[in-house]
């Protein structure tokens, strides 16, 4: 279910009002949010589920007899069956809490690279990928005198799938690939590359964290081994993100961040540790992260990934023909299948000076290299303005981004 | 004139624009036209300012027991501020610089280049330009040393 469909029947101003944000002023103008891939903004449904945590619910989990760690505790755990039933997992105990798609990443390149990754292995990660997807990789190889191969990409911003099976060889231990490119917007066909590695029995792990907000995911469906993805980056609270993880892998795999919680039976000599979930879980939890993100999921739900992605597709139309039309501004990112997210340069502007002046008329944007510094060093760029919409966004806060360009070219120029 | 005697100047001259900031940043613009550009051979990497979202190139000299800077940004906005705190402390002496505490960022109301993104590279210009003058005072300590 990667491609999106083409037709929009939300309310979005009566869904603006869920969000208590977007009525802000900033600089002494109403505020335009275009930063989504940096963070979203939160719905009430999501700030209530979290402030009622505090004000009724609180208590630690698992640990307790009393009555609150009881309901506190069901109430987690029915917030990962949540998060099974939204991705399609087999399985809740596959689903792990983590404090983000970051911290996913780094467990099962720690964890996974500490049992199957030896000297002269290879990983094959790819040129788009954020550097979560990339520096717990590349310390991973230099640990282990293992090497790191990138598949490349196109001028559009495309995976080039020939060079990637050209990579996969007998020494590929692992694949870690992004779903949705954050700079770029591009979709990856990772069904496809994850099949394509399957057949050497290679296990794949996708970065989901801009994915997951757009598009239905079903790691059944695409059968995934691995799959992580944040919840402020999907209308959740953040320092809470999941990693999904075949239990085949996670039952293997060595514990990671360990202390309460993670074990069956301590003692000095030995210690038994604890089975999935719980085995990757250590410690207090941000519990009101995962009531927050179990709400995020409720809410996105009842509006329907199908609908939020066929606005948003529109949103991207409108913005990519608007922005196309500024003399001296080009898009960085025209890959077939994109997420709404429209990274651009403006010749003879620095990123960093739009942004600025972007700013003084109340619209948050986000410039620089956007934690893909590989990136912009196959485009030649010092960075992008990057604009990143969601369902909340609409076409008239397109055009005032749009004058706002403008205003910021006449000054800079 | 003293190096709080030329921020005076610069507050005031902003102050002109009063809540105008376009104004305030097209006047900012037009300062970092006329930076003391760096000379071509010194635009090196180990003279790059860390922390800086845009590329900020410092150098400086010793002159007649002066310290004199140059600079460049690939950046208009970031050009202009280097124009800023260049104009304030550049051609004075160690002591001065290493004592100066840059009071006209808050004043001129460009309160945004305060934010954490921005004032690493803000805050990393002015922690190089002090040290560049501690380095100097310690040439000149030894040089009077010598000849005495």
């Amino acid at each position: 279910m990667e491609t999106i469909t083409k037709n929009s029947t939300l309310n979005i101003q009566k869904l603006r009002q869920d969000f208590p944000i977007l009525s802000q002023k900033v600089n002494g103008k109403p505020l335009v949010y275009l930063d989504n891939g940096a963070t979203t903004q939160k719905p009430r449904q999501v700030i209530d589920a979290i402030s009622n945590y505090y004000q009724t619910q609180n208590a630690n989990i698992h640990r307790g007899v009393h009555q609150l760690s009881i309901e506190i505790t069901v109430a987690y755990e029915n917030a990962r069956t949540t998060v099974q039933k939204h991705l399609n997992a087999a399985l809740s105990q596959e689903i792990i809490f983590t404090s983000g798609t970051t911290e996913s990443i780094n467990l099962v390149a720690n964890s996974f690279g500490k049992k199957y990754i030896k000297s002269g292995d290879e990983i094959i990660i790819s040129e788009m990928e954020h550097h979560s997807n990339i520096l717990p990789w590349q310390i991973l190889c230099e640990e282990k005198g293992a090497v790191l191969k990138v598949i490349p990409i196109n001028e559009k911003g495309e995976l080039l799938i020939d060079e990637y099976k050209k990579l996969l060889c007998d020494k590929t231990k692992i694949v870690a690939v992004t779903h949705i490119s954050n700079t770029l917007g591009t979709i990856n066909l990772v069904k496809e590359i994850i099949a394509l590695a399957h057949e050497k029995n290679i296990p794949v792990l996708i970065d989901g964290a801009q994915a997951v907000p757009h598009i239905k995911v079903d790691v059944q469906d695409l059968d995934a081994d691995f799959y992580c993805f944040s919840g402020h980056k999907l209308y959740g609270p953040t320092g809470v993100g999941i990693l999904y993880g075949k239990e085949k892998w996670l039952n293997e795999m060595p514990p990671y961040k360990v202390g309460g919680g993670t074990i069956k039976t301590v003692t000095f000599e030995k210690t038994e540790y604890a089975d999935l979930p719980l085995k990757f879980e250590a410690g207090t939890p941000h519990i009101e992260g995962g009531i927050g993100l179990a709400a995020a999921i409720d809410y996105v739900n009842e509006i329907g990934l199908e609908n939020i992605g066929a606005y948003e597709y529109e949103l991207l139309e409108y913005a990519t023909l608007k922005l196309s039309a500024i003399e001296g501004l080009r898009i960085i990112g025209t890959a077939k299948e994109k997420a709404s997210v429209i990274s651009f340069v403006i010749e003879e502007v620095h990123p960093l000076d739009v942004g600025t002046i972007l700013d003084k008329q109340g619209i948050a944007v986000r410039t620089g290299h956007h934690c893909t510094q590989p990136l912009m060093e196959h485009f030649g760029i010092p960075g992008t303005i990057r604009a990143s919409l969601v369902f909340y966004n609409t076409k008239e806060e397109i055009d005032v981004l749009v004058n706002g360009i403008q205003k910021a070219i006449k000054m800079l120029k | 004139m003293r190096i709080a005697e030329i921020e005076n100047e610069i507050v005031e001259e902003f102050e002109l624009f009063g809540d105008d900031w376009e104004g305030k940043y097209e006047h900012l613009i037009d300062l970092g036209k006329h930076l003391p550009l760096i000379d071509k051979q010194y635009k090196t990497d180990d003279r790059l300012i860390k922390g800086c979202q845009g590329k900020v190139w410092l150098h400086s000299e010793l002159k007649d027991e002066k310290i004199v800077f140059t600079g460049d940004s690939d950046a208009i906005i970031t050009k202009g501020i280097v124009a800023l705190l260049i104009r304030v402390i550049s051609g004075h002496t160690a002591d001065e610089i290493i004592n100066a505490q840059f009071e006209f960022i808050n004043k001129i109301g460009l309160i945004e280049h305060l934010s954490p993104t921005r004032s690493n590279g803000l805050l990393s210009m002015i922690k190089q330009m002090k040290l560049d003058a501690i380095a100097y005072k310690n040439i000149l300590i030894r040089t009077n040393y010598k000849l005495n």
